[in-house]
């Protein structure tokens, strides 16, 4: 066998493979601002260690108000950490996460495309990163949560005053959470899950 | 250019713009409109023929067992638009199969929604 020892084998290791009936997929995006712990909380949940994806950004990918404040036209390239959760034989689940500054929304369009929802992760001392954020989400309308993730010298507000300060609609969950912890992680993938339950089986009919 | 080797993998600037030009063969975008997410999961169907490009045989080489666009792109190194333009030639020539995610509703289904908490409450 011609074999190159040189070059590191490319794809998955064994263990992270998926059995072969894995069949149906689906997403959900971890949004939040640098160093807000996406990635962490990415990885707590995932089975395998978080991957990196790349896009590059483009003229053609940058809708026309979202440009102001780039200044080079191609040749950005952002990198977009993401895990995976095998909840059957058949289900995969998919986390993304993906920076929530306004200029990388050009990401959004193939991103937040046939998602289930998101989940905001914020960090109380930033809380302004999350403005913009949340009424873009509110304006593709695309489910979310937010988390708060609890970083220890971070200070602690009620709930009441963090919704009232991000603007946020009553019926839209908060949850504490630490994205290190695998538990509290999943905890707050399954308050995104029990709201978009509660959307769908509340939905008023089809007129 | 009478060079049809390309030089040496050190030569190339990783993701810079004429590397992608010739993955993709100067192709900007499928022919189609590409029915390829994100999460849509690719499953090798046939092998490799000679004339690939080496990128697409690495595809076929780690579908062997379902794996998303996105993993693909991580494993490859390339960006996900390039690796969709690599798949919808592969999708087409039948080497691979697409098992596409739930198509984008407004809400998801009901069921979908049970599947995703009972799966992760037993985490």
């Amino acid at each position: 066998m011609d074999c190159k020892i040189s070059e590191p084998v490319v794809g998955p290791r064994s263990e992270d493979t998926l059995p072969a009936s894995a069949s149906t997929a689906v997403k959900v995006v971890i949004v939040g601002g640098f160093g807000v712990g996406k990635t962490t909380l990415v990885g707590s949940v995932s089975e395998i260690r978080p991957l990196t994806t790349e896009e590059t950004m483009t003229q053609a990918g940058v809708g026309v108000d979202d440009i102001a404040g780039v200044e080079r036209k191609t040749e950005t390239t952002v990198a977009m950490d993401f895990g995976r959760i095998s909840l059957s034989d058949e289900l995969v689940l998919y986390l993304f996460g993906t920076p929530g500054q306004q200029r990388f929304w050009f990401l959004w369009n193939g991103l937040f495309e046939g998602a289930l929802g998101a989940v905001v992760l914020i960090d109380t001392r930033r809380l302004d990163d999350s403005f913009d954020v949340i009424g873009r989400l509110e304006e593709r309308g695309l489910p979310f949560v937010v988390a708060i993730n609890a970083f220890p010298d971070a200070p602690s507000y009620p709930m009441s005053e963090l919704r009232a300060a991000m603007d946020l609609p009553d019926d839209v969950p908060m949850v504490d959470c630490d994205a290190r912890e695998r538990t509290s992680s999943r905890d707050a993938l399954l308050t995104l899950m029990r709201y978009l339950y509660a959307l769908t089986t509340t939905a008023p009919e089809p007129r | 250019m009478s060079d049809s080797k390309p030089e040496k993998r050190q030569n190339w600037e990783e993701g810079a713009p004429e590397r992608l030009y010739v993955l993709t063969s100067g192709r900007s975008a499928p022919a189609e409109p590409a029915p390829l997410d994100m999460v849509t999961l690719i499953v090798t169907r046939n092998r490799p023929t000679s004339s690939m490009q080496p990128e697409q045989a690495t595809i076929l080489r780690i579908c062997d067992y379902p794996l998303s666009v996105a993993e693909i792109s991580a494993y490859v190194h390339v960006p996900i638009s390039v690796v969709t333009v690599l798949l919808a030639e592969l999708l087409g020539s039948g080497h691979v199969e697409a098992r596409a995610p739930i198509p984008a509703a407004s809400l998801p289904d009901v069921e979908l929604l049970e599947a995703v908490m009972h799966g992760l409450q037993n985490l």
